[in-house]
């Protein structure tokens, strides 16, 4: 199971654990952080955590990991890290905006009301 | 020597993201309401595709990255297609 471990520098084993670590740790604060916040607004804030730097983390360990023991350049984790960068700011924005809507219609919380639209100057 | 780090390294992060997806699943079977669910959800598809990067660095194999990413696009069309129903009612208009 190990032998592409076994060939790589100690140098590089040592900064693939930081890394691998690094994430893991920042999704498991990310994952406390998302039980114990009291309201679903302080709750969309947690997993993000996980998936900024979480996934940051663990993605370079993974090419520091793959490009040593290859001794060439692997890269193709970078279409992870990016994919869920990129997505993961669009989920959450809709799925406030859908929480949103639910609280004003069911008139729970103290949500604020919606903005009326400015008039049109003439 | 190496193979020791990263097998202890690989290890205590699988234990740690092995937590941080019961505690995911705890707040998704939990939650007061949808949207406490549907990202309860979000973040368990999260915290499994960087459970899969982990094995394919603990295994030295490629493999797992296809799965990871196929995780990772399932995760966000499904987390979009729920939240687009809680808030229209249906997915598509």
């Amino acid at each position: 199971m190990m032998q592409a471990a076994a060939d790589i520098p100690v140098a590089a084993a040592i900064a693939v654990a930081f890394f691998v670590l690094f994430g893991a740790a920042l999704s498991l604060i990310g994952a406390v952080g998302f039980l114990r916040l009291p309201t679903f607004y302080d709750r969309l804030h947690a997993p993000t955590l996980g998936t900024s730097w979480g996934i940051g983390g663990v993605m370079v360990a993974s090419m520091i990991f793959f490009s040593v023991s290859a001794s060439r350049p692997i890269l193709h984790e970078i279409l992870i890290g990016l994919f869920v960068t990129v997505t993961t700011p669009v989920t959450f924005m809709l799925l406030a905006r859908a929480a949103l809507d639910r609280d004003r219609t069911e008139r729970n919380g103290n949500v604020p009301d919606k903005q009326e639209k400015r008039a049109p100057k003439d | 020597m190496s193979a020791i780090i990263i097998f202890t390294a690989v290890s205590l992060a699988q234990l740690m993201l092995a937590a941080a997806m019961a505690i995911t699943a705890v707040r998704m079977f939990r939650g007061p309401r949808a949207q406490d669910r549907i990202i309860g959800l979000d973040s368990l598809y999260i915290n499994a595709m960087l459970m899969l990067v982990t094995f394919g660095i603990g295994t030295g194999s490629v493999l797992y990255f296809e799965a990871a990413l196929v995780i990772g696009m399932l995760g966000f069309v499904a987390t979009v297609a729920l939240a687009k129903f809680l808030m229209r009612g249906e997915v598509i208009e």
